[in-house]
């Protein structure tokens, strides 16, 4: 088959290719979770700032990721850090909305508890209402994970990189062999990431007995 | 009341942010060691004058007093840790094992880890779960009535002088709910402890109160020993006890 052909020819360019994609993907989602967690965990003890982060964060949601891409451009240039800023703001929501839904979804029973018993609001924190959070929290990662190594097929646009250039050079050369050297790797990581994720994520719901 | 009582509520009343009051204007004082038990219905009260002891709520009018100090007084972190704390559905956390569950008072206090170990298999043997068997299970692991005999032991775990007890029977079947009632009547005698408890059950309030506290939609009827309560004058409280055994009849 012509297109096996292609991909084995290419092996060398689709591997580095995928890792530079995955680069985008990682730093972003580290950024988005290094965010996304803290503020979260603020939000769920501040009606206000809950209100605004995630109205903020489901605005940033709704601009066409292209655009986004296209507005950062002025502001941070060419390359791979516009696309890991536009990644990790596309990355803000599921994160940050999981965050806020797993802390408020610990039972109040628990949660009376941990009081009556006089922990303070730090130990609640990190003993009682992360841990309990952390399989919500966690699938709010996966989601965000998965979503983003498909949008950063877009990152290429700007000159970042990754598996989109196959796939605009396809586009342009009207090649699809060329297009799926781009579309199926990057098919594969997110299949792969949610997997991995996924495995995870149950075992972190687990430890708390539920069997989701 | 022969000691210096270990818990006091002077005038108490406690309002909601919007001005309706749960709690109006309460005097009640309970002694070392004794078990007083609040009665009443469901919107008593009762567990907002729980909360008003181990400072989960603080009083809109008068004073609570704990170990002769009152409430407001105290550092909420440090009362919470001198008064244990159970109610219905246990708390118990989920992600932790039943050991790690009845060490989180001592090690909030930071007790040495020989001394948790060792008190972690004294309180499980003392409500009956030998710890060998139950120290590393989960609480999803064990039946309603030993997640409850758990709670207990972790609310007895750092050795707490006051015990406040939120209807902890309420969930069980009636035959776990009796075994429990009785073990508890035993226990609640060889320790000593100074303990509220909260429930809605006569006959839960018979078995085990030293003296019974009937609250009515926020204020105190009465208070009287056990064994003198369905003889009291009171005609709220003789209402309950009709109202009580009527419901028994239609079975």
């Amino acid at each position: 088959m012509a297109f096996l052909d292609y991909m084995f020819h290419n092996r060398d360019l689709i591997l580095s290719l995928t890792f530079e994609h995955l680069q985008l993907v990682g730093i972003a989602i580290l950024a988005a979770t290094g965010l996304g967690i803290p503020l979260g965990v603020a939000a769920s003890r501040n009606p206000t700032l809950r209100r605004w982060s995630l109205g903020f964060a489901n605005v940033l949601q709704t601009v066409p990721s292209l655009a986004l891409f296209g507005f950062l451009i002025p502001v941070t240039g060419i390359g791979g850090r516009t696309a890991v800023i536009a990644l990790a703001l596309y990355a803000l929501l599921p994160i940050l909305r999981n965050t806020c839904a797993g802390i408020a979804g610990v039972d109040r029973a628990v949660i009376e508890a941990a009081q009556a018993m006089g922990m303070t609001s730090l130990q609640m924190l990190l003993q009682v209402e992360l841990p309990l959070a952390a399989g919500v929290i966690l699938a709010g990662v996966r989601i965000a994970a998965v979503t983003s190594i498909g949008v950063a097929t877009i990152a290429a646009a700007v000159g970042a990189g990754g598996l989109g250039m196959f796939i605009f050079q396809g586009l342009s050369m009207v090649n699809n062999n060329v297009i799926l050297a781009g579309a199926i790797p990057a098919a594969v990581l997110a299949v792969f990431a949610d997997a991995l994720l996924g495995l995870i994520e149950r075992r972190l719901s687990f430890r708390t007995g539920k069997t989701s | 009341m022969k000691s210096d009582p270990v818990i006091e509520l002077r005038h108490v009343s406690y309002r909601l942010p919007g001005g309706r009051a749960l709690l109006s204007d309460i005097d009640l004082t309970v002694g070392a060691g004794e078990t007083l038990v609040l009665l009443g219905q469901s919107g008593s009260g009762k567990t907002t004058l729980l909360k008003l002891i181990n400072r989960l709520l603080d009083p809109t009018d008068g004073e609570v007093r704990v170990e002769g100090r009152a409430t407001t007084d105290w550092n909420p972190i440090q009362l919470r840790r001198r008064i244990g704390y159970v109610i219905q559905e246990t708390g118990l956390f989920p992600h932790f094992t039943i050991a790690r569950n009845v060490s989180v008072v001592p090690q909030l206090e930071g007790w040495p880890p020989e001394r948790i170990q060792s008190r972690i298999a004294e309180m499980l043997r003392l409500v009956g779960l030998p710890p060998e068997e139950f120290a590393t299970r989960k609480p999803h692991e064990l039946s309603g009535g030993q997640r409850q005999r758990a709670g207990v032991a972790r609310a007895l775990a750092a050795d707490p002088p006051v015990l406040l007890m939120d209807e902890p029977f309420g969930a069980l079947d009636p035959i776990t709910r009796i075994g429990l009632q009785r073990e508890f009547r035993s226990l609640a005698s060889r320790l000593g402890k100074t303990i509220v408890f909260v429930t809605h059950d006569l006959r839960e309030a018979l078995r085990l109160g030293t003296r019974i506290a009937m609250l009515e939609e926020g204020r105190l009827v009465a208070v009287h020993r056990a064994e003198q309560f369905t003889h009291a004058p009171e005609r709220q409280i003789q209402n309950f006890i009709a109202a009580v055994r009527n419901g028994d009849d239609d079975l």
